[in-house]
């Protein structure tokens, strides 16, 4: 689907109508039914699965290749944002921290080039 | 209205999300106003924003739709959560409630909701909610806007889609609390890579199977 294409308006109000009707789901229709515990259980895997599918390919790879060495600003910047969310558990430090070391590392490197 | 004051604090948290979202929509060319539009027909932040890689990557329209659902589907869980609450409320209330549920918005609600002594009288608890769900949304709004703007206007060497895989580490990193949590993380991340280069994108759907399987696994293993 190319940005410009008309069609994604398509998609987008699908999107939006699935994820109202999610979230209604329940509170109209759903209201007296008790969630079974497996399917309580599996959704909080749900987002821990697919952001960290979307984080590793982002940071270990470059031009669809795996790229796991120390030339890889992307990766070493992302390890150390991880390093400080474990710690701080703060979402605004890790986001600055991550984003400053990036940049910090790209002039870095394009001055030893 | 003491909802809108409760939310403030996570406002603040959801401000550089809507800056990010804009910023990543634009330099995935979708045009401004299609960008803001996203943030009032599906206002869910981790979809929209992977919605802008998969843009950018020109995934087919099947995959952006069954990515999203799959990404929000969490949701079911807090409509579960808060229906007995809004259960006495006319249908555009309901409706207007669910259209504004949100992660952050359930967040503070369910915690004013069962908390013992602060528990608000039926009569005014929608209200709660409504304001609530309405600072996050003109929050996220304005936010979007901010970053539609940005985006215009940094230039490609700035790395910002970067922000992207950042901004999802400082999200997923906090909530890792148990070993199966970490083992889904482990292994959607591991397959993610190992299957990159299937076609249409597919690959993160893929990758977000085997990490739920994952999870499924080794919880049902401590049990």
């Amino acid at each position: 689907m190319s940005p410009q294409d008309p069609s994604l308006w398509i998609i987008l109000g699908i999107i939006g109508l699935l994820t109202f009707a999610i979230r209604l789901s329940f509170i109209e229709w759903l209201g007296a039914k008790k969630i079974p515990a497996v399917f309580t259980h599996t959704l909080r895997f749900v987002p821990l699965a697919v952001l960290t599918a979307i984080i590793f390919p982002e940071i270990f790879m470059r031009n669809g290749e795996m790229a796991v060495n120390l030339a890889n600003t992307r990766m070493i910047a992302g390890i150390v944002a991880g390093l400080v969310a474990l710690r701080s558990k703060n979402v605004l430090l890790t986001i600055a921290v991550g984003m400053g070391m990036f940049w910090i590392l790209q002039v870095v490197t394009h001055a030893a080039n | 209205m003491r909802g809108w004051r409760d939310e403030l604090p996570i406002l603040l948290g959801v401000l550089p999300f809507g800056v990010i979202y804009g910023a990543l929509a634009i330099k995935a060319g979708l045009p401004p106003l299609m960008a803001q539009l996203m943030s009032c027909i599906v206002f869910a932040g981790s979809a929209q924003i992977i919605q802008t890689r998969l843009v950018a990557a020109g995934a087919p329209g099947l995959i952006m739709i069954v990515t999203g659902f799959v990404v929000n589907l969490r949701h079911a869980l807090y409509s579960a959560s808060v229906a007995p609450h809004v259960r006495h409320l006319s249908r555009p209330w309901k409706w207007l409630l669910a259209y504004l549920l949100t992660d952050e918005a359930y967040a503070v609600v369910i915690t004013r909701y069962t908390s013992s002594e602060r528990v608000p009288s039926p009569d005014f608890r929608h209200w709660y909610y409504f304001g609530a769900g309405m600072a996050l949304w003109t929050t996220w709004q304005l936010s979007t806007a901010a970053g539609v703007f940005l985006g215009a206007q940094i230039p490609e060497s700035w790395g910002l889609d970067f922000a992207l895989p950042i901004t999802f580490i400082a999200i997923v990193v906090p909530s890792l609390k148990d070993r199966a949590g970490m083992a889904a993380a482990l292994v959607g991340g591991l397959v993610a890579l190992a299957a990159f280069g299937l076609p249409l994108k597919l690959g993160l759907i893929v990758a977000a199977i085997f990490g739920i399987l994952a999870g499924m696994i080794v919880s049902a293993r401590r049990r």
